[in-house]
């Protein structure tokens, strides 16, 4: 009824790619220091890419640009062929963990449940399909027993599965995952790979930034490496099936 | 028994006995409420510098013959339009310049107030004065009341998910600058309505006291906002037969009431943890 952001349900540009960066320049507002110096990525819908680089490559912050959280300085950011934050119910974000305030008195529960507010928009009171799905997905990432908590009665891995949970609860097609596997205990690492895959098969496009591929290589189509905000050529011997980078 | 009953009973007798509980009751309510969130969103300092800026308003509106409250509700939606607008920019950091802030406009207040002619007539705003609310005082504190509950009704679920991830709120593009300004907006037209119970120096704790005693006792948003209320409301009251009985300043009284709660709360909690050492070792970890 009265949605969040006016522009919020904007259809898809059909034959748009999921992803179309061009160029794209950022820096953190009152910084001079550009935190992305021109990349350029091209993601088709159903993809699964990996971002990957060191801590400060820029990774997170070329998520958090494509998910409208910060100003776009100068090249472009289309999502489906719309520009950023004119889709919002069609971008969900997984941050970093510690960008929430765990000790909020909220339960894993309605942690999840935030995720089905972009569809509601203010006044509207989550109704009972909302709480069923929210169920669903806690349900999928093997937190069922662990609903009721407070949220900083949960260990680190459980509350990297309770984001994505919220993530999925949202119901979005592009994935915006922010090292989703970052400092994980070996269940929710499991967890969350199978997850990757069951979203491939629903069609869903996945970007996820990760500072190691490990074992995953098989899982992604493709990466884009970056080092100091640029693309860089990608390392000798890592893998590449798709060129991601090419596609601009 | 009977002389309990009477002991409890006699004060309200009296009209303005009435009146005060009634007013200690809806203030109790509003700032234990919109408190939670201060106490939760880590804005206590706001709060306090909140009630401490309103004072200019108050001595002018003094000063010129009218309403207080007015003045009062012009310094502070004056101000917290500003510490919104001043947060908003990163150039000063946020305490400082609450702190700049704050200290400035109370010194202002001071200083109109040693141009008036008496001093005296100050004392029941720095200090507050229960027994002298009036039967105008109690309608605004009422309408205030009505309005601050519901509008944290309507806006609770916006509230609670930009208190602890404003992040996914930008995500999905809600303003959480809005909902700051919103909650500040609150806390002046709050502060405005306990400056009569508290005065204008101890209002923040009847603000932050409650809600954090209640915010050591629950892990339930609900629940914490239903112990501070009933805190604030049972300190009120407390305050009221203390002036009323010993003749001390009831605003004082009050807040010492809020006080010993908290103290209660925190030894419970330390005893809590003592008791269940193995379990909050993983709990907390």
């Amino acid at each position: 009824m009265f949605p969040y952001s006016r522009r919020v349900h904007q259809d898809a540009v059909p034959s748009a790619p999921a992803l179309e960066i061009r160029d794209l320049i950022v820096a953190y507002p009152g910084t001079r220091r550009l935190a992305l110096k021109g990349v350029r990525l091209c993601v088709p819908v159903g993809a699964q890419i990996a971002l990957v680089g060191h801590n400060g490559a820029g990774k997170s912050t070329l998520l958090k640009a494509v998910a409208g959280l910060l100003p776009v300085r100068s090249g472009s950011i289309a999502i489906y062929g719309n520009p950023p934050g004119a889709c919002h119910h069609r971008v969900a974000y997984l941050p970093q963990r510690g960008e929430i305030d765990w000790r909020f008195p909220i339960t894993l529960r309605k942690l999840v449940l935030t995720g089905r507010y972009v569809h509601l928009g203010w006044f509207k009171r989550p109704s009972r399909q909302d709480w069923c799905i929210a169920d669903e997905v806690i349900d999928r990432l093997g937190l069922s027993a662990l609903r009721e908590r407070q949220i900083s009665q949960l260990s680190g891995g459980q509350q990297q599965r309770a984001l994505l949970a919220r993530a999925l609860a949202q119901e979005a097609e592009l994935l915006l995952l922010d090292e989703p596997l970052n400092a994980v205990d070996a269940e929710t690492r499991h967890l969350m790979i199978e997850l990757l895959r069951l979203l491939r098969h629903e069609q869903k496009t996945v970007i996820t930034a990760t500072h190691d591929l490990g074992r995953l290589e098989s899982d992604f189509d493709g990466a884009l490496y970056l080092a100091d905000g640029r693309e860089i050529a990608h390392p000798p011997g890592a893998f590449n099936r798709m060129k991601v980078g090419a596609l601009a | 028994m009977n002389d309990i009953l009477d002991w409890l009973t006699a004060p309200f007798q009296f009209m303005f006995m009435q009146t005060a509980l009634l007013a200690a009751v809806l203030v109790g309510l509003t700032c234990a409420s919109i408190g939670v969130y201060v106490v939760l969103r880590r804005m206590a300092f706001i709060g306090d510098a909140l009630s401490h800026t309103i004072l200019p308003g108050v001595v002018v509106a003094y000063l010129n013959g009218f309403s207080l409250s007015v003045g009062a509700l012009l310094a502070g939606v004056c101000t917290a339009l500003g510490i919104g607008w001043l947060s908003r920019r990163e150039a000063i950091r946020e305490d400082t310049a609450i702190g700049v802030v704050f200290t400035g406009m109370f010194a202002l207040g001071v200083l109109l107030m040693s141009q008036a002619r008496s001093f005296r007539d100050f004392t029941h705003i720095l200090f507050g004065n229960i027994l002298g609310v009036t039967a105008d005082d109690l309608r605004l504190i009422a309408l205030i009341t009505g309005g601050i509950l519901l509008l944290l009704f309507l806006f609770h679920k916006e509230l609670e998910l930009t208190s602890f991830d404003p992040i996914h709120a930008e995500v999905i593009g809600l303003k959480a600058s809005w909902l700051r300004y919103l909650l500040l907006l609150l806390l002046a037209f709050a502060v405005v309505s306990s400056i009569q119970v508290v005065g204008v120096v101890m209002t923040s704790a009847l603000l932050i006291t409650p809600a954090a005693a209640a915010s050591l006792l629950t892990h339930r948003l609900w629940r914490m906002m239903g112990i501070a209320i009933l805190i604030a409301v049972a300190s009120g009251v407390i305050g009221l037969y203390a002036s009323f009985y010993a003749n001390v300043s009831s605003g004082a009284a009050i807040v010492l009431a809020c006080t010993g709660f908290f103290l209660l709360a925190w030894l419970w909690q330390v005893l809590h943890h003592r008791l269940a050492q193995p379990e909050t070792e993983e709990v907390w970890n």
